[in-house]
């Protein structure tokens, strides 16, 4: 059962102060636990010094040229993912807010093939950190968007503390949306007919760096994932 | 209605001929594409038909119940505008979606170039940190 293969990606942008932490932590559940894992910080581009912090660090890396935004960045790593033969990837912000020991609860389904996609969510056990009021008003409208269009339930679907099994990996080395892609991807793989599973993690603040969505762009936000859902939707429909 | 005064006549054809030789230097030079320079060159042949034939646009307007002919002008401008930049658009995406895609190749291919250059740097950095600056 821990044959299978891991790679753990970190996406990275300006997260010089807490990406060691974040690698260090996953180290750490990787000895405990004995898992067959390696880490793959992927760096957006960063402005920073993440990238030299990145080096100093016991894990793989990937460094973009050219600034993507989290959808490309992933992309990379999943792509990285499928060329090595991994069985299964996960996405763990470098951020800080995806504590490590939620790894274990994600991949258990993955190992006994009980989910193709397992999304840690921090609704379901209402621990830990729980997010803004706003944003939560925004998480559930795409929960109720994903339940239209896909009939499942999704509760943090915009939570990006997800682990993927080989036919998912296939699957977004082809296709990841671009810029927000965590509410898209769902559509996606709903359509794609995958095992969806949401399991209960804590999550926190985010220790270093901004988020990718400020007050202004919220809006932008909302719009830009539902037109993208939308045509998720249209395009994949006939699959 | 009185026919327009010959030298604007001339005008207007030196002006579109300048335009198509222009056009045609920045393909010679390699810094506009066949591609996108048909869209302009198809422009400046309506501008030159439009320049010699000289109540054309008149006739035009009338044949469609146009009663200001200027307005058609307007008209057929602004939407092959539109339809323009469109199509700029739809380059543009491309575009984006090829950088996406290259900026991954790289960024794998710039790791196996790495790794194929300190092969046992990184099977040690796996076994202690310290070897790491």
């Amino acid at each position: 059962m821990k044959s299978l293969r891991v790679l753990v990606v970190v996406p990275c942008y300006n997260e010089q102060r807490s990406v060691a932490a974040v690698v260090n932590d996953i180290h750490w559940v990787k000895t405990r636990f004995g898992l067959s894992l390696d880490t793959l910080v992927v760096n957006d581009c960063s402005t920073d010094n993440t990238m030299a912090v990145v080096r100093t660090l016991d894990c793989l890396h990937l460094d973009l040229p050219v600034n993507l935004g989290i959808g490309g960045c992933m992309q990379a790593g999943y792509k990285y993912a499928y060329r090595k033969g991994y069985d299964i990837a996960v996405q763990i912000d470098g951020d800080g807010q995806h504590p490590a020991e939620g790894l274990i609860k994600l991949l258990r389904p993955l190992f006994d093939d009980q989910a193709d996609v397992v999304i840690g969510s921090r609704f379901l056990e209402r621990q830990g950190f729980q997010s803004s009021f706003v944003r939560r008003i925004g998480i559930r409208y795409f929960r109720w968007l994903n339940q239209l269009l896909i009939r499942k339930t999704v509760h943090d679907s915009t939570s990006g503390f997800r682990a993927f099994n080989r036919k998912t990996i296939e699957i977004v080395n082809r296709y990841y949306p671009d810029e927000y892609p965590e509410p898209e991807a769902i559509v996606q793989f709903g359509l794609h007919k995958l095992r969806l599973l949401e399991v209960p993690v804590l999550m926190e603040e985010r220790q270093g760096g901004t988020s990718s969505i400020g007050w202004v762009q919220s809006v932008y936000y909302l719009f830009k994932v539902t037109l993208g859902t939308l045509f998720v939707y249209i395009r994949l429909r006939k699959i | 209605m009185e026919s327009l005064p010959i030298t604007i006549q001339v005008f207007s054809l030196i002006g579109t001929l300048i335009f198509l030789a222009f056009i045609a230097r920045l393909i010679v030079r390699g810094k506009l594409r066949e591609e996108y320079s048909f869209i302009w060159i198809v422009c400046a042949i309506i501008l030159l038909v439009f320049a010699a034939w000289r109540d054309g646009l008149t006739q035009i307007s009338r044949l469609l119940g146009v009663f200001y002919p200027p307005s058609l002008i307007f008209l057929t401008a602004i939407f092959a505008i539109i339809c323009f930049l469109v199509h700029l658009s739809v380059v543009n995406s491309k575009l984006q979606n090829s950088i996406k895609e290259l900026t991954q190749e790289v960024a794998i291919l710039k790791k196996e170039v790495t790794d194929l250059q300190v092969p046992d740097k990184l099977v040690m950095a796996n076994e202690s940190q310290t070897n790491l600056p």
